[in-house]
């Protein structure tokens, strides 16, 4: 479904990341993860199209899309929910659904975004309730359901996920990761970018470890949950055995 | 003072206002998309004027075919000034392309009097026909037709913001630029409507004056500075506040005449450095800056 090859990429002149390649399979939920600044939300962002690629190539489908811009990537189904959320704090829950469903234009595709808005309703009844509600009056976990629910508006083929559990409730948390594991199981492709390791791996079919820029380690989920170094450096060996 | 005296001064505010407020919209829309404040905004005021007149006299088209067809062109030219001087250096500090959109303010003025001359050139009223009276006070058939097109124009915003697709994209685009973008906004697109909306803003303002005040190659500068302060007194943020700073200006403009005609074109950079220092964030909106 989703390969990058090789990517390098970097802000200004100092460079990121330096020749990562993943793949993700149909359906698959692949989780990168590591320390701070290792490189994991600049994969993320090149991987929409966000940060261009100095070399390297995003393939989806079989189809280049390296060179294809952000807003035309989302039409070919690569959709990020990007950090911090990135909501239209002064317009509506409804209005930001909407701006989610932007490229689908037309009577079926219309009808179809409808059928979608009332999937998402279903996923996350919260929102339903704010409908009206100015998305910059919700709660932080709210509005990170709006982030996924807009994004789902997108139709995405590849859904990016950037630190979805950042600054919220371990209640909450779950509340999203449950809604993830249901989108999963209905065949969308993930590529999630979390802090907490554990939790990433706990959901995720494949994990890629990364260190300042590259992939350090990669594997099953259940393979790296059991690897020492990764039990040691990032799950942080005091949580004891599971 | 007569109380007629009074209503005809203020019929007159709020006949300028409506021309500042037409302006103010144009500097705001310009601003919401880009964080440009857009100098050649009086340019497209001026070449509306222009272009208005010489489909009238010189290709004798009717005058309700000139009209909107000298808006139509001014929005064009706006969307090629977008996209052959701002685009290009479209990640250059925002006071580096304030800067160009004062160039092109120039280099507009000077192609008009090549193009058209030095002359002042008038065109007719819309409707001709005596003034209508009212209370006292007389009100020309034109600034009716001006108020007239304000509120058709603020309509047709209105109803462009909130019920389009095109918009809403506009309103992503002044809320967060980069997530317009990952929503498959094409902004660099919404950036260049922007422009040819406020060009034929300015434009629908100029169209809608010459016929009382003709029109001449260097009127944009002196009519920017009036849009400028109404656009600043409204706080550049939403079209309505653009609107209601408009007309203040023109009252508030008008309440100085009384005391000393000579000050009237003194009070726009009045209202301006006064908002600025007191109040930037303008008369209507909290501190905290919110767009739309």
């Amino acid at each position: 479904m989703l390969e990058v090859d090789a990517f390098v990429a970097g802000y200004g002149r100092i460079p990121v990341l330096h020749g990562v390649s993943l793949k993700a399979g149909a359906g698959q939920m692949i989780t990168l993860v590591g320390a701070n600044g290792a490189g994991k939300s600049t994969l993320l962002k090149a991987i929409a199209g966000v940060l261009p690629a100095r070399s390297g190539r995003v393939i989806l489908e079989g189809e280049d899309v390296t060179s294809v811009p952000v807003h035309r990537r989302v039409g070919k189904g690569v959709v990020l929910v990007p950090e911090g959320r990135m909501l239209f704090g002064a317009m509506s829950v409804d209005e930001n659904l909407t701006l989610g469903a932007y490229l689908r234009t037309g009577g079926e595709a219309r009808r179809e975004a409808e059928a979608e808005r009332e999937r998402v309703f279903e996923l996350f009844p919260i929102l339903a309730r704010r409908r009206t509600q100015p998305a910059g009056t919700l709660s932080g976990g709210e509005q990170q359901m709006l982030a996924v629910g807009r994004a789902l508006m997108s139709d995405p083929k590849v859904l990016l996920l950037d630190e979805p559990s950042l600054g919220l409730a371990p209640k909450v948390i779950s509340e999203i990761f449950a809604v993830l594991d249901r989108l999963r199981e209905g065949g969308l492709t993930m590529v999630l970018v979390e802090q907490d390791a554990r939790l990433a791996l706990k959901h995720a079919d494949y994990g890629y470890v990364m260190r300042t820029g590259s992939v350090a380690l990669e594997g099953s989920s259940a393979d790296l949950l059991a690897n020492d170094d990764v039990r040691l450096i990032y799950l942080g060996a005091w949580h004891g055995r599971e | 003072m007569e109380t007629s005296e009074l209503l005809q001064l203020a019929i007159a505010g709020l006949k300028n206002g409506s021309i500042y407020a037409l302006l103010a919209l144009g500097f705001t829309i310009v601003y919401a998309a880009t964080n440009v404040i857009n100098f050649a905004q009086g340019e497209f005021y001026m070449l509306g004027g222009m272009f208005a007149v010489l489909a009238f006299t010189q290709f004798e088209l009717p005058l309700l075919v000139s009209v909107p067809l000298a808006v139509l062109v001014v929005a064009g030219i706006g969307m090629l000034f977008e996209t052959l001087a701002i685009r290009p250096r479209k990640d250059a500090e925002p006071m580096a392309l304030i800067i160009i959109t004062v160039g092109g303010s120039l280099v507009f003025a000077s192609l008009a009097r090549h193009a058209f001359g030095s002359d002042a050139l008038p065109l007719p009223e819309f409707t001709a026909g005596p003034s209508f009276l009212f209370a006292g006070a007389a009100i020309e058939r034109q600034t009716v037709w001006i108020w007239g097109i304000v509120l058709v124009t603020v309509a047709g915003l209105t109803f462009l913001y909130s019920k389009t697709r095109l918009g809403r994209a506009m309103r992503a685009c002044m809320q967060n630029r980069e997530a317009a973008r990952l929503m498959g906004i094409d902004t660099a697109r919404v950036v260049m409507i922007s422009f040819g909306l406020a060009a034929a803003l300015g434009a629908v303002a100029g169209v809608a004056v010459t016929p009382l005040t003709s029109t001449r190659f260097d009127i944009g500068a002196g009519i920017a500075v009036k849009g400028f302060a109404a656009a600043i007194l409204g706080g550049l943020g939403s079209p309505l506040a653009a609107v209601a700073g408009g007309l203040l200006l023109g009252l508030i403009e008008q309440a100085v005449i009384p005391f000393s005609s000579a000050l009237k074109d003194v009070v726009a950079l009045g209202v301006l450095l006064a908002v600025l220092f007191l109040r930037p964030q303008g008369l209507f909106r909290r501190a905290r800056r919110e767009k739309m």
